[in-house]
């Protein structure tokens, strides 16, 4: 990936709502090449979307869990099949394969404990190929894409200093 | 004669005679207003990174409250000693070569002391920190200012330095990358300085406290060329790099001799730097780097910006090549560096330093610093285009 390309992104992640003006500005370059960099990005699938950071307080009636899927990797595809088919459940808001005792990590998003809960029995651990899940719901947030909720109190510095 | 009524009179001659730093008058109107925004901060507004934080809470949990060696721990200045090798190209021995002190300020202050007699002559540049001269002054030396200029691209040249070189000459004093002008050398400018300071056998002082924070590719020390390790002393500290000006802790890098005449000052009037900050600045050093390189691109992306804007209101703007200071050109306004900065103040809401509280040439200029938010400069920038606008 060209370097540009490389620069947005890292502004993109920190604050998407960054006008690309001052994108421009910041790297010291012109804002139609901005414009023109972001929209092929967003073409070839490398930025796939925006989001916000929500505090809980905006997330009422919101329950979160991780869960832990072990699966049967298939002969040809390993593991992609199935986490691709899990994946595409809307519960399901983000899918990882990773290493070490169990297979997927999944992130679920429901309305209550007993809409996580069915859709464990009822989707999830009913698949074939899912050997076992472990589900953990999410009690209190305390960072989230690399921002604290809870604010540091500011310190004021000095007005003018040498 | 003594007169015991007036308390001034208690007052040293020479310390009397020392003018108040020209921030300072400043620094009180500005603080006895509401909602200014300012850009007259010389410091990093990023807090110190957690892990160094952390580091400090550790050394006051497990009881590193004790003094420590005068030098520092020896710990700190190895850890110095090695990065001083991988990032600026000299090599100093942790033993003997290395001091631990209370900021660069005291580190220069030590070092002034320590070369000075009565009446030598230091030569240094202007624009440049508010500390110099007087620091010099204090020890009964001479301070003999060389200006620098704009079209230089604010680098002291050495024709200027023929200039006013005499045989009480003694020290050469060097800050680049440059508070308040953001300038900064080449290699090619590091060798003509070298090639000056040992043809008038001078020793140079260089003030390195903004090195990590350049824009320019990076050369080595001054002090690495060929003949300078001897005369050169290195000052540099964690304030700038690491986000952490109130712990007061730096290094001075020189050669034995120097480095013990500093200590015996410094045994006497500080005995050794507080023992909690040199836990964190080992802690910078170990495990620093990447937060430290965050940090100075975010301050580049900021240079940028602000340069841009500069010009486009028709403040001509230099293009720093490190620290965190633009020092636009502000005379197309018509006004001096003082009635800009006071007006701006009191029209605007919007501090910046008058060029000229770092040396008479600053007239014309004025200093603003971007460790700021990006949301308060850019709202900085646009009072200061309507002022600009205005008058
Ligand atoms: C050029 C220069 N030297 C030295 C210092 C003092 O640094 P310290 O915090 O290490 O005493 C500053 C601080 O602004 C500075 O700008």
């Amino acid at each position: 990936m060209q370097k540009l390309q490389k620069d947005i992104l890292n502004l993109l992640r920190r604050n998407a709502r960054i006008s690309n003006q001052e994108i421009a500005d910041r790297l010291d370059s012109k804002v139609e090449k901005i414009d023109a960099t972001i929209k092929k990005m967003e073409e070839q699938g490398l930025i796939l979307g925006y989001t916000a950071i929500v505090a809980e307080e905006a997330e009422q009636d919101v329950v979160r869990a991780i869960i832990e899927v072990q699966i049967q990797p298939e002969r040809d595809s390993g593991f992609d099949n199935l986490a691709r088919k899990l994946a595409k459940f809307p519960e399901v808001v983000a899918a990882h394969l990773v290493s070490g005792r169990y297979d997927l990590r999944l992130e679920v998003l429901g309305k209550s404990l007993q809409e996580i809960a069915s859709f464990v029995s009822d989707k999830l651990a009913s698949q074939d190929g899912v050997k076992s899940t472990a589900t953990y719901f999410l009690l209190k947030k305390y960072k989230e894409a690399g921002l604290e909720l809870a604010k540091e109190e500011t310190h004021e510095r000095l007005k003018v200093t040498p | 004669m003594k007169d015991s009524k007036s308390p001034h009179n208690w007052i040293a001659k020479h310390i009397a005679a020392l003018p108040k730093s020209g921030i300072r008058d400043f620094f009180e109107l500005v603080s006895s207003m509401d909602g200014v925004i300012s850009l007259g901060i010389g410091e990093p507004d990023f807090v110190t990174p957690w892990h160094i934080r952390e580091a400090t809470i550790y050394a006051l949990n497990t009881g590193y409250t004790s003094y420590t060696s005068n030098l520092g721990d020896l710990r700190l200045r190895k850890e110095v000693s090695k990065y001083a090798a991988a990032n600026f190209g000299i090599t100093y021995n942790p033993e003997d070569e290395c001091i631990i002190t209370v900021g660069v300020s005291e580190g220069l202050d030590l070092l002034l002391r320590a070369v000075l007699n009565p009446g030598d002559e230091v030569l240094y540049h202007e624009p440049c920190y508010v500390s110099y001269a007087p620091g010099i002054r204090m020890t009964h030396a001479v301070p003999i200012p060389v200006q620098t200029y704009e079209k230089y691209d604010f680098v002291l040249q050495v024709e200027h330095l023929e200039e006013k070189v005499t045989p009480r000459s003694k020290v050469l004093l060097l800050n680049y990358p440059n508070n308040p002008t953001g300038a900064g050398l080449t290699l090619e400018d590091k060798r003509k300085l070298a090639e000056f300071a040992i043809k008038h056998d001078l020793l140079v002082i260089s003030d390195e406290i903004y090195e990590e924070l350049n824009y320019i590719p990076r050369s080595h020390s001054i002090a690495s060329l060929p003949g300078m390790h001897e005369r050169c002393v290195v000052l540099n500290g964690f304030s700038k790099a690491y986000a952490m000006t109130g712990y007061r802790i730096a290094y001075a890098l020189g050669n034995a001799a120097i480095i013990d005449a500093m200590m015996k000052i410094h045994q006497y009037s500080m005995l050794c730097a507080s023992s909690i900050a040199q836990a964190a600045a080992i802690e910078a050093l170990k495990h620093g780097a990447s937060q430290r390189e965050e940090m100075r691109q975010e301050y580049e992306q900021r240079r940028n910006l602000i340069v841009k804007r500069f010009n486009q209101m028709g403040l001509n703007c230099f293009m720093p090549r490190g620290a965190f200071y633009v020092f636009p050109r502000i005379s197309a306004s018509g006004m001096s560096s003082h009635e800009f900065a006071t007006r701006l103040l009191h029209e605007k809401k919007v501090a910046v330093v008058p060029g000229t509280a770092f040396g008479s040439c600053g007239e014309g200029f004025v200093r603003c610093s971007y460790a700021t938010s990006m949301q308060d400069i850019e709202i900085a920038l646009q009072r200061i285009g309507e002022f600009i606008g205005h008058c």
